[in-house]
């Protein structure tokens, strides 16, 4: 078992935050540098009955960083985003979200805090438009009523920062799009608010080629926003276009993790299917930043 | 790959979108700066002509959008057909006739639009009307004698108790909301049985309207004048609504439709009020000695439930809630929609409109009786599909009931000028429900498939 810290060594501390002083959900509020870790999971374990599904889960997902979580089927990548996001709460560990421990018993509280999931299945409302959908559950009211205008401004601009084009109208319908600009507008959603971390699961499964690349470009310019984003996903061209860091599961542990430049595809599939690859070692690998070839 | 459908107009519930205009409310388009792209190639301008507007409209129904295009054609069709057999039909007097039929039909119509966009289906919707309307009736009646705004409150409070009842079983029991109903229609119509023979005002199985304004909620008229003034105020008042929403969108950045488009609806709108106050201001009196005109208080009745809850459902977060659920429920409660309480508000607001439903079928028929028309729930979630609301939820409004509703008036109408059976009116109005939903399935392939 090669349960390694991501960063250990390699990122400060953050006591150099004043405890307390980052009201989550506030959008003035200081907003961490890049590379500092937003979340920090600590020996996080879970069980299903006599199935231990996670187990010492030692992983920090860093600001302005994209940090892929890959693994095979099985091996316990969404029990462990469920449990960041609430969704299904770990049985043991901590979570120490901007230096402070943290209790995330629900999605609403990772809410709180500014974790956004973006689900595999997107969860979007196929007959509401774009603004509808990017204002689900947070409708922007002027005396008890819906201010449209508002909304529409918002999401115009939330679209625009991202750069999502080609979206002819943000009034039509969502089921109306493509894969690709579903995505974005559901990875537009979960930023909108105050994400300081955002989750996105499989994110480019089922998507073609230039969707593919799109979204990958959205990935991208979330993390040069500052914003944390930890991506699940089986394809490791993918991983190896976006990702800064990356964590290989293996049956419910952390087969090994580090700086992008410590993996390449041999010792990642090897991870990935046997849980040690004696060609992996983090120790040695420069702690560099990806090139995004894949972002414009 | 841009994609060129507008906005669907069964998806931006405004007040006026069912006129003439699919999607006219908004056509912001996002075109942010990107490099690898060139916007300008995939990017077609919002239309801001009258022109460009109507061939992006035409683009959309031969998309599949068709919103209440065939409801419409089909009214025509109906009317066409039955004025060639039967000249009486375009009559002002059965015209009249034909409202105050359709009200009944349209007021469930609407109660059926809340569940239906749930996604939920309200069988029982019937005989919480009768419950209302007994309700109603026994207090307004020997030998209580309440004023009728009591009556009606508490008739109107009690069939909103049992769509709130039924509501908490479905969401909080987890029960199916077809099971529920469809026990709500047979034991509420044992429990009307049980409440009218119960009466001492009730005279074999029948309670009498004796009140004469909740006799007047159907057989009154407005005045000549006070119709005209009435359909002016509200002509006005919507083009002051419409002008200045524009106004406010095109203030703070926002395509709005063009002015021609709003003035074009509000002439249709105009226009449709003009006929109708005509045709009731003229005297339908089937007695020389006796002149009757005027437009029946319930005509009133319904547009102002129908203003209400369209703008509920469009201007409020429990109506985008209600539709958000309808499309996709799991959405919703990730968004942080509480799901229990939306679709239980919607199921007592069913019951609500239901109430009103019964007591305007009690004024127009003068009493409420055991044997109520059983199919009348049926025709009522016929009578919004026809309309164009979805049984699969998340796409409809309350506007369908009303076409829907005058559809169904229409038929049973017609089809009782020419002397038809009822046996003939069930297999007509059958085949109407099925064509319109054959219709709204193809029109759905057409959007899928594009």
């Amino acid at each position: 078992m090669t349960t390694t810290d991501a960063n250990s060594g390699a990122r400060p501390a953050p006591s150099d935050r004043a405890p307390g002083g980052d009201e989550p959900g506030a959008r003035s509020g200081p907003a961490p540098r890049d590379g500092e870790p937003v979340l920090r999971l600590r020996s996080i374990g879970k069980s299903f009955g006599s199935v231990r599904a996670l187990s010492g889960i030692d992983l920090d997902i860093p600001a302005g960083k994209v940090t892929a979580l890959v693994g095979d089927n099985g091996a316990g990548k969404s029990t462990l985003i469920k449990a960041i996001s609430g969704i299904s709460p770990p049985d043991e560990g901590e979570m120490i979200w901007h230096g402070e421990p943290v209790h995330v018993r629900t999605p609403k509280d990772a809410t709180a805090l500014g974790i956004a999931t973006v689900y595999q299945d997107l969860a979007l409302c196929d007959n509401l438009d774009i603004v509808q959908n990017m204002y689900l559950g947070h409708e922007v009211t002027e005396r008890r009523l819906l201010d449209e205008s508002a909304m529409e401004l918002g999401a115009k601009q939330a679209l625009a920062e991202l750069s999502v084009v080609t979206v002819r109208s943000i009034r039509q319908a969502v089921g109306s799009l493509s894969g690709g600009q579903r995505q974005a507008v559901a990875v537009a959603k979960a930023v909108m608010g105050h994400a300081r971390l955002v989750i996105l699961d499989e994110p480019t499964a089922a998507l073609g080629v230039s969707q593919t690349a799109m979204v990958l470009g959205l990935i991208a310019r979330l993390a040069e926003r500052g914003v944390a984003v930890l991506v699940i996903s089986h394809n490791l061209t993918d991983v190896f276009a976006v990702a800064d860091y990356v964590a290989v599961l293996y049956l419910g542990r952390i087969a090994g993790s580090g700086p992008i430049t410590a993996f390449d595809t041999h010792n990642t599939v090897e991870l990935i299917t046997t849980g040690r690859s004696s060609r992996f070692d983090p120790a040695t690998a420069p702690d560099g930043i990806a090139v995004r070839d894949a972002a414009s | 790959m841009p994609s060129t459908i507008g906005s669907d107009p069964s998806h931006a519930p405004d007040l006026d979108a069912g006129t003439a205009g699919a999607g006219g409310a908004t056509h912001a388009d996002v075109t942010a700066a990107h490099e690898s792209a060139s916007p300008a190639s995939t990017f077609s301008a919002p239309p801001e002509t009258l022109a460009e507007f109507f061939r992006s409209w035409l683009k959309q129904v031969r998309n599949g959008d068709i919103g209440v295009l065939p409801v419409v054609a089909g009214l025509v069709l109906l009317v066409v057909i039955f004025q060639s057999q039967d000249s009486v039909f375009l009559s002002a007097g059965n015209l009249t006739n034909l409202l105050t039929q359709g009200a009944v039909y349209m007021l469930l119509g609407m109660a059926e639009v809340f569940v239906l966009l749930l996604g939920e289906i309200d069988l029982s919707a019937g005989y919480v009307a009768g419950i209302g309307a007994t309700v109603t009736l026994e207090l307004a009646t020997n030998p209580h004698n309440l004023p009728w705004w009591i009556a009606c409150a508490a008739g109107l409070a009690s069939s909103t108790a049992i769509g709130f009842v039924q509501g908490v079983l479905i969401t909080r029991l987890g029960l199916p909301s077809f099971i529920v109903t469809l026990a709500g229609y047979l034991g509420f119509q044992g429990l009307l049985i049980d409440m009218i023979n119960a009466d001492a005002a009730a005279n074999g199985g029948t309670i009498s309207v004796t009140n004469s304004v909740i006799n007047d909620f159907v057989n009154g008229n407005l005045g000549t004048v006070a119709g005209w003034a009435v359909m002016a105020a509200i002509v006005v008042a919507f083009g002051i609504f419409a002008i200045g929403r524009d106004r406010r969108r095109r203030a703070s950045g926002l395509h709005a439709p063009p002015t021609s488009l709003t003035l074009l609806k509000l002439a249709v709108m105009a226009a449709a009020g003009v006929v109708v106050v005509l045709v009731c201001n003229t005297n339908r009196g089937v007695l020389t000695t006796v002149t009757l005109r005027g437009v029946p208080w319930v005509v009133l009745i319904v547009l102002g439930v129908l203003a209400a809850w369209t703008f509920l459902l469009g201007r409020t977060r429990f109506g985008r809630y209600v539709y958000a659920i309808g499309g996709n429920a799991e959405a919703a409660r990730r968004a942080g929609v509480n799901l229990r309480r939306t679709r239980t508000t919607a199921f007592a607001l069913s019951g609500f409109t239901s109430g009103i439903a019964g007591i305007i079928y009690a004024s127009r028929l003068g009493s409420i009786s055991t044997d109520i028309d059983s199919t009348l729930v049926l025709y009522a979630v016929a009578g919004a599909v026809i309309g164009g609301t979805s049984l699969f939820g998340g796409r409809g409004k309350m506007l369908h009931a009303l076409l829907g509703g005058l559809v169904i008036a229409a038929i049973y109408n017609g089809l009782g000028l020419l002397g038809l059976s009822a046996a003939t009116t069930f297999m007509v109005a059958a085949l109407v429900l099925l064509v319109a939903v054959a219709v709204d399935a193809g029109a759905r392939r057409g959007r899928v498939a594009r």
